[in-house]
């Protein structure tokens, strides 16, 4: 099957892996033991995940630390095979390696550098020209261009060890995209970055995605970078696909209420608001409650005609609550599902 | 060697993978040069234990000359396993001629490092094969080497040029330098083979301190391996070590090249040496081969 731009980029179905990582019993007898025989757990980082991401799409991948993230983005860009399953992007298997698709994406994780630590960036730059087999024209032009958009002129001559690790991380992105990509991983591009950093870094990446239009993977742990990048999110939390939609659709999905702020008149009467919804706070004149979605029109309606309102605000909880509530729960279910398991196993 | 396997190898990929690999060595060059002092010291300091040598061995066959056992040569020379004292010395200079071409400071280690921290997915996501990069990487670092270096050598090798008995023949001098070229080869096989074992085991550096000792002692690099002909494997084996460290490969590392040199080995004996070392530069670039694509399978299935 030969792929064309009409079809999807990358298509996943059914992608699992699983890791046998080895159990450390705590003590030296234990340890002395693990010399000869060792336990080991299996740990399913992705479970049967199916996703289908277009050409020009900017995905970010939420989930909590081991949810399977950068799994996934390490099966995409071949540095690990699955367990079963499979993945084509842009018609190439990944893990097959080969040297047609290498030269078609490129993979950036934020906590590792992939530049000559005691060399100039430009250096790097002109490795890459090789590696990547760049025309020189094609890249002088992408290079000044990249260059330019991420204010980095200066520094080309600088030792790489010299930068700070914002200015490391632009220059990570030039070199990952001198041979312009069609497809590019993103892992934690802004992990450990001052809000300026991160903000120049979300400005450069929305920039460059919309004029290039090529399809980008995200993993992050900042909401902003999310916020500010991606119009459609893929929750994973335990190896498998929560959510898949637009960031604010997260929060009609998951949170079944919303949080309504009465500020109540000077001669007020105190009431108890509790029979009204969850209270969250009271900080006179403000009271906030936490009311269940749908009857929301039917107890403010209540409210305001049994008590002294100044103003009313109805809002949505704030995203990140709701998204650590998804994780949690996610977790909560599955740990369930293993202790099922092994209540099953054990019979 | 720096892309891998291509279909077709046309004019222009052929080229273009030329660029490529002047491209890497050009880079490490820039980047060996970059630690000037360091770099300048450790090559200066590699020349003093051959003050300490030559002390060592005027003290060993003073002393053996007082006592009756030892053969001595045509010309009334005394010889311990076949050299006399100035062939003796002129071996150990010429062994470190050749350590300058086999040895691989920092390969094996350097690789199990970057198994065990995951820099290696470099070589995995971008089109260049780790094998042909870090061989570029080492031509680079001897060439830096040799620039620096053959000033101090040949001002050591003239100051010791009376423990050299005469030039050897033109063939001799081919002979020495193939030695030399294949001795690099083997070196650079033999220890990116030993940092590869990280694959499999995460901490190799007991097995690599292992490995340092072995080498030193069985490549003739303490002293020339005829010397090792008299003890026997066990008591009452027929068998000597020097036989055991004629089948080894580590010879070839340093004993070989300066054996050649101070005409220990010649005619049938040189050609088939010669062609058993091009065999163990086969055996293990392939088997490093072998290693790299079980490896990667293997961090491919378990983790990165």
């Amino acid at each position: 099957m030969t792929y064309n731009r009409s079809m999807p980029v990358i298509e996943i179905e059914n992608l699992s892996k699983s890791y046998r990582i080895y159990q450390k019993q705590e003590g030296l007898l234990a340890a002395v033991r693990g010399l000869f025989s060792r336990e080991y757990r299996d740990v399913e980082a992705v479970r049967s995940v199916n996703l289908t991401v277009e050409q020009g799409e900017f995905v970010a991948f939420l989930g909590p630390n081991g949810a399977g993230k950068t799994t996934t983005l390490k099966l995409l860009s071949g540095v690990i095979t699955p367990t079963s399953g499979t993945a084509r992007v842009m018609g190439h298997i990944p893990w097959k390696r080969e040297n047609s698709y290498r030269r078609r994406f490129a993979l950036v994780m934020g906590q590792k550098n992939q530049l000559w630590w005691d060399l100039p960036a430009q250096e790097s730059f002109r490795l890459h020209q090789e590696i990547y087999r760049i025309a020189p024209e094609q890249f002088d032009h992408t290079r000044d261009e990249l260059v330019d958009l991420l204010g980095v002129g200066k520094l080309l001559r600088q030792p790489v060890r010299e930068l700070s690790l914002g200015e490391r991380m632009k220059m990570e992105l030039i070199a990952a995209l001198l041979h312009s990509p069609e497809v590019l991983f993103l892992d934690e591009p802004t992990i450990g970055l001052d809000v300026i950093a991160q903000h120049n870094i979300q400005t450069f990446l929305r920039h460059y995605q919309q004029l290039r239009k090529i399809t980008i993977l995200l993993t992050s742990h900042y909401m902003k970078d999310v916020a500010a990048l991606c119009r459609r999110v893929v929750i994973i939390a335990q190896g498998q696909i929560m959510y898949d939609g637009s960031l604010s659709g997260i929060v009609d999905k998951f949170s079944g209420h919303k949080v309504v702020t009465l500020q109540l008149a000077e001669d007020h009467v105190p009431v108890d608001w509790s029979r009204y919804g969850e209270l969250l706070d009271v900080q006179s004149p403000k009271v906030r409650l936490k009311i269940n979605r749908q009857t929301v029109p039917e107890v403010l309606a209540h409210i305001l005609a049994n008590n002294a309102i100044e103003d009313v605000s109805v809002e949505d909880p704030p995203l990140e609550e709701v998204i650590s509530q998804v994780f949690t729960e996610a977790g909560a279910q599955a740990d369930a599902k293993d202790a099922a398991r092994q209540v099953a196993a054990t019979k | 060697m720096a892309t891998v396997s291509t279909p077709s190898t046309t004019p222009s990929e052929l080229s273009a993978r030329l660029r490529t690999w002047w491209i890497i060595l050009r880079i490490c060059i820039e980047e060996r040069l970059v630690y000037r002092g360091d770099f300048a010291l450790g090559t200066l300091m590699r020349f003093l234990p051959i003050v300490t040598q030559i002390f060592l061995w005027t003290a060993v066959y003073s002393s053996v000359q007082t006592s009756t056992e030892t053969a001595a040569d045509p010309a009334g020379q005394q010889t311990v396993a076949g050299f006399t004292r100035d062939e003796i010395i002129a071996y150990f200079l010429l062994t470190m001629v050749a350590r300058a071409f086999s040895s691989m400071p920092g390969l094996a280690g350097g690789i199990a490092r970057s198994i065990r921290d995951g820099s290696i997915k470099k070589y995995i996501t971008q089109p260049v094969d780790m094998l042909g990069f870090l061989l570029l990487s080492r031509i680079a670092h001897k060439l830096v080497y040799y620039t620096v270096a053959t000033l101090p050598f040949a001002l050591v090798f003239y100051l010791c040029r009376g423990y050299f008995q005469e030039l050897p023949s033109a063939e001799i001098w081919v002979a020495f330098i193939a030695s030399l070229f294949m001795g690099f080869a083997l070196g650079y096989y033999l220890e990116s083979l030993l940092g590869m074992i990280g694959f499999w085991f995460l901490e190799v550096s007991s097995l690599l301190f292992v490995y340092m000792l072995f080498s030193f002692f069985l490549s003739g690099h303490m002293f020339p391996i005829g010397m090792l002909d008299g003890f026997a494997i066990f008591p009452g084996s027929s068998w000597s070590w020097g036989d055991l460290v004629r089948i080894l490969p580590f010879q070839y590392l340093a004993y070989f090249p300066a054996a050649i040199f101070v005409g220990k080995i010649q005619g049938d004996e040189l050609v088939r040496g010669l062609a058993i070392e091009l065999c163990w530069v086969l055996m293990f670039m392939a088997l490093s081969r072998i290693a790299y694509h079980r490896g990667l399978r293997r961090y491919s299935a378990f983790g990165g």
